[in-house]
């Protein structure tokens, strides 16, 4: 009796996991028969290495380049300031806080994580984007700037939430050595626990890094859409994922515009994997190096 | 036994609910939405075992949703392109256009800039790039801040249909928001900024230029549509799948009706015919 549950929860695990490969599996599947056939009518140099996207003229051009550097400006603007308050956050929680204050801040961050992006979207339109035009004179609130902000707090959640776990995974015994060698809390935090959870930190900043490059409804409404070169972090700038958005609604089906909006989902995918593949070795490569 | 059996009867409560009365989807146009929206909510006043869902999307999205099945009525504001009517063809849909309200597309700018009317050619010659200090157009020495709409909207076709002739708006910086009212409230909080939006979202926040050609100006008000005199106009439509039958017909009907065409005007549009 107890064999047969036994077999069954066994099958039943196999089943979910298989299953979950499987729907993955169908939508990259599906998602690469869409974009392929784009790259026999333009050359993939053109697609990748074009400033210019008119998908829409006669005849249309769709180069997606002005999109990569807005994409990458406001994930690495994301990351500038997550990646700080984050970790600032994490020790903060870990290792300064009582306990019962620590509770509150914790569940503070996580509520941050569940706001709705459609509501930081709404927020920067109204309040932060022209503020930002008022303060720094600009003809436009609506900025790489601004989404970068913006992307920031979505993304320190995240970051906050692997640097802590990752910090409370450091053994005590390594803290009270140094605080038994002279150390002051301090040096401690930032020379030996730092060190030590330093692969779960690495894990939190390129989780992070995935959610930034991944956002899609926050840039649409805060980031301009201009789909052209962005001189600097205060003009506005056309994400990957904002052009898709954008224009995949229009798109006649099986078109050429349809396949390119494919092509750049296919691209905005590469990323994602190449962004975890990498977060793994360097994960892996700072936590066995002890 | 006594958790299975409430957790069955919650099951069997929340799938009744799903079972309450028909359902009537309308999708499509931001244009069309608001006008969607008042009579949607007056109708099922009217019906109230009826469920009525009204989105948005764009013009573009509203077909798309029609042909696929995935709504019952779409909005447009404007015509339909030669591969949307083979699609529709392709997938025996019939695209049964009723032509429900009028609009204007206004040209907005902020309200502080001075400016009050411009030519067809100098809009255009903004969205390309051609000119681009306020100042070259008797304004203050701001920056032109261009904003669009995304190319899934009806609104974004029509505009470059009869404002650009076809060509894109290329201009550095040119915004592109996705409706009506993003497109407006980027206007309102910029103060250099120009965009066009359609009649029904002008708003204290904005101020609509008069717009012409050959020395003549007219501002984007009822009788310039009406009268087709004001240049940027143009027709929104509901399209349905064939000539409708039942809860979907009833719609028609109201939204063509007397009270209906009240609504349009509630709805800062344009009715198509004068109503007492």
């Amino acid at each position: 009796m107890a064999r047969a549950a036994e077999r069954l929860v066994k099958a039943l695990t196999w089943g979910c996991a298989t299953l979950s490969l499987f729907g993955l599996g169908l939508i990259t599947l599906f998602l690469f028969r869409e974009a392929i056939p784009f790259f026999r009518h333009i050359s993939p140099f053109s697609f990748l290495g074009g400033t210019a996207w008119y998908p829409t003229q006669e005849p249309p051009s769709f180069g997606i380049l002005s999109m990569l550097a807005g994409s990458g400006l406001v994930t690495a603007g994301a990351l500038a300031l997550a990646v700080p308050f984050g970790v600032a956050v994490a020790l903060f929680v870990g290792e300064v806080l009582p306990r019962g204050a620590r509770d509150i801040l914790k569940v503070a961050v996580e509520v941050l994580a569940g706001i709705p992006s459609v509501v930081y979207g709404f927020f920067g339109l109204v309040v932060l984007g022209p503020w930002l035009q008022g303060r720094l004179g600009l003809p436009t609130g609506q900025t790489a700037l601004t989404a970068s902000l913006l992307l920031g707090i979505m993304a320190l959640p995240t970051v906050a939430s692997l640097a802590e776990d990752a910090v409370a995974a450091v053994p005590d015994s390594l803290r009270e050595a140094s605080l038994a060698l002279g150390a002051t809390p301090w040096q401690t935090m930032w020379r030996v626990v730092v060190p030590a959870a330093r692969s779960g930190m690495f894990a939190g900043v390129f989780l992070g890094m995935g959610r930034a490059i991944g956002e899609t409804m926050t840039v649409l409404m805060v980031s301009g859409n201009s789909p052209v070169w962005p001189p600097s972090l205060l003009s506005p700038v056309r994400t990957l994922t904002a052009t898709v958005a954008l224009e995949m609604a229009e798109a006649p089906v099986g078109g050429l515009h349809y396949r390119a909006l494919f092509a750049v989902g296919a691209i905005l995918f590469l990323f994602t994997l190449l962004l975890n593949v990498v977060g793994d070795l360097v994960v892996q490569h700072v936590g066995g190096k002890r | 036994m006594v958790r299975t059996a409430a957790a069955l009867g919650v099951v069997l409560v929340l799938g009744l609910a799903g079972l309450a009365g028909e359902e009537l989807t309308l999708k499509g146009s931001t244009t069309v939405l608001p006008i969607a929206q008042l009579a949607a909510e007056v109708f099922a006043e009217l019906h109230p075992e009826l469920a009525v869902s009204v989105q948005g999307g764009g013009s573009g999205t509203g077909i798309v949703a029609l042909i696929d099945g995935t709504c019952d009525i779409a909005d447009v504001s404007r015509a339909m392109k030669p591969s949307e009517w083979e699609r529709a063809v392709d997938r025996g849909v019939y695209p049964y256009h009723w032509l429900v309200a009028l609009d204007g597309i206004a040209i907005v700018v902020h309200p502080s800039n001075p400016v009050r009317q411009l030519t067809l050619d100098q809009i255009r010659d903004i969205y390309t790039g051609k000119i681009i200090n306020w100042k070259e157009l008797g304004g203050p020495d701001l920056r032109i801040v261009p904003v669009s709409r995304d190319t899934a909207s009806g609104t974004y076709e029509v505009f470059g249909g009869i404002v650009l002739g076809g060509e894109a708006p290329s201009a550095r910086g040119v915004l592109y928001q996705p409706s009506n009212a993003a497109v407006a409230e980027t206007v309102a909080r910029t103060s250099g900024a120009i965009g066009y939006v359609s009649l029904g979202f002008l708003n204290p926040a904005i101020k609509a230029l008069a717009v012409g050609e050959a020395g003549t100006y007219l501002l984007p008000s009822e009788e310039n549509v009406i009268a087709g005199t004001y240049p940027i106009s143009r027709p929104l439509f509901m399209i349905t799948n064939g000539f409708p039958e039942g809860v979907v017909r009833k719609f028609i009907l109201f939204v063509l009706s007397d009270e209906g065409q009240k609504l349009v005007e509630e709805a800062g549009y344009v009715p198509v015919r004068r109503i007492k």
